[in-house]
């Protein structure tokens, strides 16, 4: 029998029962459609992570202290307090560290911040003037810390959009003064809203100079006498001097902390930090698609019972069939091509129905979440073959049957 | 040329073997029209579906064309099946979903047949029914059915044409035409060999041979062909009145 044929009389044997073939169709069309519209929603949220990533400033470096023991107990990475204001500012060497374009020190404390009747509890981050090229953040309205501010540890803050819509509405703050800690601040200027971010609001925070963080706010002092900061953002002059830009910072922290042995910090890099999270986030989709999947094996075993059924129902069709000189193959041939037009034709509506899907919600707002969706062609056509796949799988049972058939036993069949 | 040899066929029913054939010796030349009759249970469908190639023989040989297709396996009984036998079936076996003309058409889809759709046709003008191509079966009469069924077994051209009570359930005056027909292609040099317990179908045949308890109980040339009346064919229970 010709392929031709062969897809054909398939053809023609699935349109002789529009409905069933329909039903059975659904099953891989909602498995399909699950494993589009979830893998797209996977994709779109690590994309969305991916760019607020890529937002906070390209070519960047962070660098935290080390843990701090006691004995020989180690607490966590970055607990030690042994970076300085001074150790920031020492990376700005020309000489010793030509690569690098600019540092953001920080110093990071919790704190009630209250205006009026209104407060709020909020990330209080010790900053200077360089902070916002570096971190990729723009002053909305008013202005940013200064030099001036830094050096004389006034007592001005810059409020993170949300912290300010909280505590002032939609009046403007700037001027206006807040208490942190007990404590008056002036608020000079208010941050451009950068949404909310996988890993807490960037804009529920407030900016205060690095030096009042420290002095004014609490903070322990170090065996050096400096201020201590938490993290050291460096912004590197361009992505190829990453790596040199690591051996500077390195040279010049080991030697001011005349370290001869294990290093008291650690530099991390803003892609080393994406490419961690990228991973996470595969092992997610991954975990998405499996879980669609089982609907997908669900509608293949919908195909097989389907199948089983027809073979039964054609029991004597197969005998006059087989009468008429079709060898076994033939036969095989004929129920197996019907079970993969079936499944492919349920992939291919879908592909559709899950394009439509991942369309629709991209962009939408559901339960306080914003959708974000990218849909990809591999992920479409990974769904078509394994759902002919599917259908090749479960078609072959019941074609095997059919194709042992004996013709008389069939053809006397009723 | 048809021929079995000593053929017997067991079946095993449960724990029970059932010879349906026990050693039946017959042969059928080239261009004959011959009857088998006896009552149900006596074997005569086991020796159709047999020298159908639908079926293998316990034991004995069968030789068909001077071949020994006995022992043949499916796919070599198949294309036998194909290239050189007809049936036609009592209940007509129509694929309900398929009009008239791909019915005929089938059997050429497993071969290496081409030109379907023309050879099809001839083979539905043949038996008179080329205006009735695109009805379903269901559009049709018993007879047109039946009709349609001999253009399927035609269409390949087979040397042998097998038919299992092809009248038994069609009308008498359906039933004329399908005899004549049949015996029209017999005319033109095919083998006919019709399985029946209708005197009336035996006395249009050139010879009947009667089978009781899986034997041939009698094998006579049947005198005047396309009378009435079979008088010297002395079949069993069922055959000539």
């Amino acid at each position: 029998m010709s392929p031709l044929t062969t897809l054909r009389t398939a053809l023609s044997s699935i349109g002789a029962n529009k409905l069933r073939a329909g039903l059975t169709l659904l099953g891989i069309v909602i498995g399909v459609a699950a494993v589009i519209s979830l893998m797209s929603i996977g994709r779109g949220a690590q994309a969305a992570i991916t760019e607020r990533l890529e937002a906070l400033g390209t070519n960047l470096l962070f660098v935290q202290p080390g843990a701090a023991s006691q004995g020989n107990v180690f607490f966590g990475q970055g607990s030690a307090s042994t970076l300085t204001l001074e150790d920031a500012n020492a990376l700005l060497d020309p000489v010793f560290a030509p690569s690098v374009a600019a540092v953001a020190p920080e110093l990071r404390s919790n704190g009630q911040v209250v205006a009026g009747r209104e407060n709020t509890f909020t990330q209080i981050i010790g900053v200077t003037p360089s902070y916002p090229s570096v971190r990729n953040v723009a002053v909305d309205s008013g202005e940013f810390i200064t030099r001036g501010h830094v050096d004389n540890r006034s007592e001005v803050v810059v409020l993170g959009s949300s912290v300010s819509e909280t505590l002032f509405g939609f009046r403007d703050p700037v001027g206006q003064t807040v208490r942190i800690n007990g404590r008056r601040f002036e608020v000079i200027g208010v941050l451009e809203s950068q949404g909310g971010g996988a890993f807490g609001s960037f804009d529920d925070q407030v900016l205060v100079p690095i030096t009042t963080a420290y002095y004014r706010l609490g903070g322990q002092r170090t065996p050096q006498g400096g201020v201590t900061v938490q993290t050291i953002s460096v912004q590197v002059k361009s992505a190829d001097s990453m790596d040199s830009a690591v051996r500077e910072i390195g040279t010049v922290l080991r030697l001011r902390h005349r370290i001869t042995g294990e290093d008291d910090f650690t530099i991390n890099s803003q892609q080393e930090t994406i490419e961690a999270l990228e991973e996470t986030t595969d092992t997610f989709v991954v975990f998405l698609g499996a879980i669609a999947s089982i609907s997908l094996l669900v509608g293949g075993i919908g195909i097989m019972n389907i199948m089983l059924v027809s073979v039964t129902e054609r029991t004597r069709e197969i005998g006059i069939r087989k009468a008429m000189g079709a060898k076994r193959k033939d036969i095989m041939l004929q129920f197996v091509t019907e079970a993969t037009l079936l499944s492919l034709g349920g992939g291919l509506a879908g592909v559709v129905v899950g394009l439509g899907l991942s369309r629709l919600l991209d962009g939408r707002s559901l339960g306080g979440q914003d959708f974000q969706t990218t849909f990809s062609g591999d992920i479409a056509v990974l769904a078509l073959v394994v759902s002919g796949a599917i259908g090749l799988f479960f078609g072959i049972y019941p074609a095997m049957r059919a194709a042992a058939l004996h013709p008389i036993d069939a053809l006397r069949y009723e | 040329m048809i021929e079995l040899i000593d053929v017997t066929k067991v079946y095993r029913m449960g724990n029970v073997d059932v010879a349906a054939l026990q050693g039946v010796t017959l042969s059928v030349a080239e261009g004959e029209m011959v009857a088998i009759v006896g009552p149900s249970g006596s074997g005569k469908s086991t020796i159709m579906n047999i020298v159908g190639c639908l079926d293998v023989p316990t034991s004995g040989r069968y030789v068909l064309e001077g071949d020994d297709v006995g022992q043949l396996g499916d796919d070599r009984l198949a294309e036998i099946r194909n290239q050189k036998i007809g049936f036609v079936f009592q209940t007509y076996n129509l694929l309900p979903r398929l009009t008239a003309l791909a019915n005929v058409e089938m059997p050429l889809l497993y071969g290496n047949g081409h030109d379907g759709r023309r050879r099809a046709l001839e083979a539905l003008e043949r038996v008179g029914l080329a205006h009735r191509a695109h009805h379903r079966p269901t559009e049709l009469s018993g007879g047109e059915q039946q009709r349609v069924g001999i253009a399927r077994a035609l269409v390949k051209e087979p040397s042998i044409l097998l038919a299992d009570e092809p009248t038994g359930n069609l009308d008498s005056k359906s039933s004329v035409e399908i005899i004549a027909i049949l015996q029209r292609l017999n005319d033109e040099g095919i083998t006919v060999v019709i399985v029946t317990h209708e005197p009336d179908i035996v006395s249009h045949t050139k010879r009947a041979i009667s089978v009781l308890d899986g034997r041939v109980v009698s094998d006579v040339p049947v005198d005047g062909t396309r009378r009435a009346a079979a008088p010297s064919a002395p079949a069993p229970s069922g055959g000539a009145r």
